[in-house]
């Protein structure tokens, strides 16, 4: 099971900012071993947000993005006391789902 | 003189073409877009994605630093003030594959988006706003990397 995320939501004006930090080897599949032989691609394919239980937003993700990713995203009329969600979906079908509240 | 096999291998030819321009709009909002990510050109990412040939507009930003140090962590914002956008994108021209990211838009969040990407090298990078009607836009930007972040 992968580490969890961290996740930061506070209010700013009527939406809210989420910062959000996975982690996360991204192998960009690119790489060769001590063998030389290639690593093969181990990244996070599909990112998923939710307010309050709907979702608001996913993203499709190649290996190109860096490891341990940040991904920032703001959140139309989201209140302090909401709920923001954000699971991700690797290529390897791992997958983690963490929550926050908005502050 | 045609045989008829021949005719039929050119007929699916042709059906191959018409989806890669997105007349076929069903296949091109597939959940994940495996030609996308694996396309090697800008021009090839948005082939895949079944968006028309984007033009440049000021009303998308692309965010990032003039000079990377570390190409394995290249911070970039991708935003823009246009309505109606579908999906934005972040494109790294020279990487082995163009395509970083799609961010899938709902009503319910801003048009900006922020994250890292790996740079192999320095090149230019675009932010794409892909609009309900199938129109592109873009901004580029050119991002200097001092030590790439792909290889070794």
């Amino acid at each position: 099971m992968a580490d969890p995320m961290r996740i930061r939501a506070q209010v700013a004006g009527n939406n809210a900012t989420v910062r959000v930090l996975m982690s996360h080897e991204m192998e960009s599949g690119q790489r060769k071993d001590a063998a030389g032989k290639l690593v093969p691609a181990w990244h996070i394919a599909e990112v998923t947000a939710t307010h309050n239980g709907k979702t608001v937003m996913t993203a499709e993700w190649g290996p190109a993005v860096s490891k341990n990713p940040f991904l920032q995203f703001t959140v139309k009329g989201a209140k302090a006391g909401d709920k923001v969600g954000v699971s991700w979906k690797d290529n390897k079908g791992e997958s983690r789902t963490d929550e926050a509240t908005v502050s | 003189m045609q045989t008829r096999r021949e005719t039929l291998k050119q007929g699916a030819i042709v059906a191959g073409l018409l989806a890669s321009t997105g007349l076929f709009p069903q296949y091109a909002m597939a959940a994940y877009n495996k030609t996308a990510f694996e396309a090697k050109t800008p021009a090839d990412v948005m082939k895949a994605l079944g968006a028309g040939a984007p033009v440049e507009s000021k009303d998308v930003t692309i965010g990032g630093p003039d000079i990377a140090e570390n190409g394995a962590v290249v911070p970039l914002t991708a935003s823009t003030t246009l309505p109606g956008v579908k999906q934005i994108l972040i494109l790294v021209e020279k990487n082995p594959s163009a395509l970083v990211a799609v961010f899938n838009m709902t009503d319910s969040v801003e048009p900006s988006f922020a994250t890292r990407t790996k740079m192999g090298q320095s090149s230019d990078v675009y932010a794409v706003a892909v609009m309900a009607d199938g129109k592109a836009f873009f901004a580029k930007k050119e991002v200097k990397v001092t030590l790439g972040g792909c290889g070794g």
